[in-house]
């Protein structure tokens, strides 16, 4: 784990809401040269707190109006169900992101879709035949906001 | 609006969104220039909305992640824009979303450690307005993250 300054906590924020900033425009900001901003940056993502980038689409203008997150329980478990579902599950191309949880529920997973009678198509046909699938709980995403966290 | 060269661009750059423009046009068969028109015409009709940098929390230190599903109480006209609004002053939250189904709410809270959490948890959310009920669920693994949508 690395220490972070206050200088560094301005980069991250800067870089989280818009990651192609130059070092240059960023130091302007932050009152450092361009060389010594390029450097905070290099040692953030040499140390892994930068992990990469987002390219952040509008989802309804691209067609998909409805998401939809599903708390999906294993019917039976064991080691090989869970990695026969998760591959299974990681490879429909509606569900865009998968997370193992503990708790009410074995998985979270978001999916996207057209409109509702698309996500009752993917819901059918790909998530409830899924290898393991038991109990699927859905809640339709009304409103998503990302926030900076503790930096 | 969109055509099919605009879904290549978009599919290869949500798959790699560190590649410069010339590196984009090259795997998308066409030439930088029109390349560069047609990313000029996605940002200005906001289909692509920005570029943010991913932080990674465990970089720094924060190893507990905890989605918080909440119900509200609906009583309340304002319930859920007063929640909202106290729930993004508190730091350890990284995403505040709201569904229509069986839970109203969900953030997702990130700690140091257990100890923290149980800190954060008591200190800021519990003192949240209006909740009416909390189910968490721990986060143990991400096994698909990339946010791709099915283009």
């Amino acid at each position: 784990m690395i220490e972070i300054d206050a200088q560094d906590r301005e980069i991250l924020r800067q870089l989280q809401r818009d990651a192609r900033m130059s070092s240059k425009a960023l130091g302007a900001r932050l009152g450092l040269s361009q060389p010594a901003t390029w450097r905070r940056i290099k040692r953030l993502r040499d140390a892994g707190v930068i992990r990469g980038r987002r390219l952040v689409l509008d989802r309804e203008k691209l067609g998909f109006g409805v998401t939809v997150f599903l708390g999906v329980k294993l019917a039976t478990k064991g080691r090989t169900s869970l990695e026969d579902f998760e591959r299974a599950v990681s490879a429909i191309p509606e569900v865009q992101s998968v997370e193992h949880v503990l708790g009410l529920y074995d998985y979270r997973l978001k999916v996207v879709a057209r409109d509702i009678p698309d996500f009752e198509r993917v819901l059918r046909r790909r998530i409830m035949t899924l290898p393991g699938a038991g109990e699927v709980e859905a809640n339709v995403l009304l409103s998503d906001e990302r926030l900076p966290g503790p930096i | 609006m969109l055509d099919d060269t605009d879904r290549r661009i978009l599919r290869q750059y949500q798959a790699d969104p560190e590649l410069s423009t010339a590196d984009l046009a090259a795997r998308c068969n066409m030439t930088v220039a029109s390349c560069w028109r047609r990313l000029e015409k996605l940002e200005s009709h906001g289909v692509i909305r920005g570029h943010e940098a991913i932080i990674d929390w465990r970089a720094l230190g924060y190893t507990v992640e905890v989605s918080l599903r909440m119900t509200l109480d609906k009583t309340h006209a304002n319930a859920f824009d007063e929640f909202i609004a106290a729930a993004r002053q508190v730091p350890e939250v990284l995403e505040v979303q709201t569904f229509l189904g069986r839970v109203d709410t969900r953030l997702s809270v990130i700690a140091r450690d257990m100890e923290h959490y149980q800190h954060v948890y008591r200190t800021q959310i519990l003192t949240l307005p209006h909740i009416t009920d909390i189910e968490a669920l721990m986060h143990v693994a991400r096994i698909k993250s990339d946010e791709a949508l099915p283009l």
